[in-house]
């Protein structure tokens, strides 16, 4: 394995635990689309983006934006690792008075603009890409979408606009781990054919393996290069990746481990890193 | 009795004005970007496109990924003016207002055109009448209903200079320019005729019925106290509490449901600390119809000579 797969693979994984300690000393919140969504946010935030976790201001700074903001453990764990915040507030996540609200939210050093109301995500994101442009400045912008999310009408007022505005330096990734809340998409509310939404309204669309590190990292390259229109990476994802009882487990959308389901998940996150540093 | 309700000055669009002060603002300000959802026309922003093209975005009928986006803007360092119409600038886009500008108390400044019944023709769908109940409830907004077009200006270069997120209601129609009015101050109401009997609290075009309604009073001997009540949020306590200690009779005027807007933050106020009668003129909870302005405030009973009939039934009591 790649030095630099084997280095991203590994604070992923120290990101899933965190995910799996905080949504447990929380006792609700979000796992399935926090670890669908693990590696596409490690990729971010631990190789593509320019950002210095010392100056969350820094004006040049590539800017993230969690449109699924239920996901937040994920984007939490990726900040307090990356050295934003002490990760002792991870034990705070969902506490009264804590910095770590049960949505993605702006109080957490690194976090650009709360979300949590599901579909806004893409119009921020490209408010920010279009002020970047303004600014000549060269930054890029990075929004995560969930899959159910996508069936919100804002997405796609967002989608329309982006490409007539003609903004590249915006990039948007759907997690599609195939669930929601109340079952599979393709039972609920079907999204396919997506590519040719996302194609049939002016974006450049990149599909890849969204927990395949090497994948993910040349759709992020790719998407650089494409200039006049902006980008979306489809990511095929599992959702609970990383824990054997949670793939594929729709309860998991919503509910947290308890403390025996804590151990196990730890037990697995702990053997595949080693089965990954052997590598 | 006629109410004697001459328009004693110039009649002004509070749009034209705001298309200007656009201008001024973009000219001394690179950071300020304006956006519309295609009634860039009626609500004057389409002046600011025209001058600053690249800092004018053009939406299309799309109000919630404008402001959203207006949001993401906002959050970059600008100063985002982003106008609608009133009806769909808070209904169509109340989540993302709610829940994206203001819980994140961005710097986005809603500056609506077509509030109110006086739309006119266009009819109920179009006449917002629950806009200031909409936006209310949210923390960190603040709403002002200027009562004319240049205290609409002034309301617009405060926006501009005040941190955080602002809705500022304009009307479809010329309205008269008053005078008397005192410097515009963000959340404090004043007062434009001074009486004794009974005060009527007014904002937006209300205020000039209201003064109208206070000759009608003088002539049949009643003094009452007229004041201009343009900011709801953050709301001037102070001043109606003094003028419920000095009066003890309050009616309040309001092209707006009378759920949710002015009468019921003055009520909700007086209820608390000072609890006295207070009597109302606006919509009560009706929609709206087709008309000319003119016949639309006389049919829902927004006249002067229904507030100066109000005013008596409550002196009376």
């Amino acid at each position: 394995m790649k030095k630099r797969t084997k280095r991203i693979k590994s604070k992923a994984n120290a990101m899933r635990k965190a995910i799996i300690e905080m949504l447990f000393e929380a006792g609700s919140g979000h796992p399935g689309g926090s670890l669908s969504a693990t590696d596409i946010i490690a990729c971010l935030y631990f190789d593509v983006m320019k950002h210095n976790s010392k100056d969350p201001d820094w004006d040049q700074r590539d800017r993230f934006h969690l449109s699924k903001g239920h996901c937040c453990p994920a984007v939490y764990a990726a900040l307090g690792i990356s050295g934003y915040f002490s990760t002792h507030n991870f034990k705070k996540l969902r506490k009264l008075g804590g910095m770590l609200q049960g949505h993605s939210d702006r109080r957490v050093p690194g976090i650009e603009v709360s979300s949590g109301s599901l579909g806004q995500g893409l119009s921020v994101a490209l408010g920010m890409a279009l002020a970047g442009r303004l600014d000549n400045k060269d930054y890029r912008v990075y929004c995560l979408m969930g899959d159910g999310e996508i069936q919100e009408g804002n997405i796609w007022e967002a989608a329309m606009a982006a490409a007539n505005f003609r903004v590249d330096n915006l990039c948007g990734i759907i997690d599609f781990n195939g669930f929601q809340i109340d079952g599979r998409t393709e039972e609920i509310m079907d999204l396919e054919p997506l590519v040719n939404k996302w194609e049939s309204f002016g974006w450049h669309v990149i599909q890849c393996d969204g927990h395949n590190i090497e994948e993910l990292l040349y759709a992020f390259n790719q998407a650089k290069m494409i200039k006049m229109k902006p980008s979306v990476i489809i990511a095929r994802t599992v959702k609970g990746k990383g824990v054997s009882f949670m793939e594929h487990v729709v309860d998991f959308h919503g509910r947290a481990p308890v403390k025996k389901e804590k151990e196990i998940a730890l037990m697995e996150l702990k053997s595949i890193e080693e089965d990954e540093s052997k590598l | 009795m006629k109410a004697n309700c001459k328009n004693e000055s110039e009649m002004l669009y509070a749009r034209d004005l705001y298309g200007k002060a656009l201008i001024e603002l973009g000219k001394k300000d690179p950071d300020v970007v304006v956006l519309d959802a295609d009634l860039s026309g009626s609500t004057r922003t389409a002046l600011f496109g025209k001058e600053f093209p690249d800092r004018f975005f053009n939406f299309g009928v799309a109000e919630q990924n404008m402001m959203a986006s207006a949001a993401g803007l906002a959050q970059c360092g600008k100063i985002v003016f982003a106008s609608t119409f009133a009806m769909f600038a808070t209904a169509r886009a109340v989540d993302q207002v709610r829940n994206t500008i203001c819980y994140n108390n961005l710097n986005v400044k809603i500056v609506a055109s077509h509030g109110g019944l006086t739309v006119g023709e266009d009819g109920s769908s179009h006449q917002a009448l629950e806009d200031i109940n909409f936006f209310r409830a949210i923390p960190n907004i603040k709403i002002v209903v200027p009562v004319d077009a240049p205290e609409a200006k002034e309301a617009i270069f405060t926006a501009y200079k005040t941190p955080g997120p602002f809705y500022i209601r304009l009307g479809r129609a010329k309205v008269e320019t008053l005078k008397k009015k005192k410097k515009f101050c963000l959340g404090k109401g004043y007062t434009l005729r001074e009486g004794k009997d009974i005060a009527i609290v007014a904002c937006g075009i209300m205020v000039k019925k209201s003064l109208c309604a206070a000759d009608i009073l003088k002539k049949q001997g009643i003094s009452a106290t007229v004041v201009n009540m343009h900011t709801i949020k953050p709301f001037d306590e102070k001043l109606i509490l003094d003028i419920a200690k000095q009066h003890k009779k309050i009616i309040v005027c309001e092209e707006h449901q009378v759920t949710g807007g002015l009468y019921s933050t003055v009520a909700e106020i007086l209820i608390n600390k000072f609890p006295i009668r207070v009597e109302r003129v606006g919509i009560s909870n009706i929609f709206g119809q087709s008309g000319s302005p003119e016949e639309l405030l006389k049919h829902y009973g927004l006249t002067a000579d229904n507030i100066a009939e109000k005013a008596k039934r409550v002196l009376r009591q």
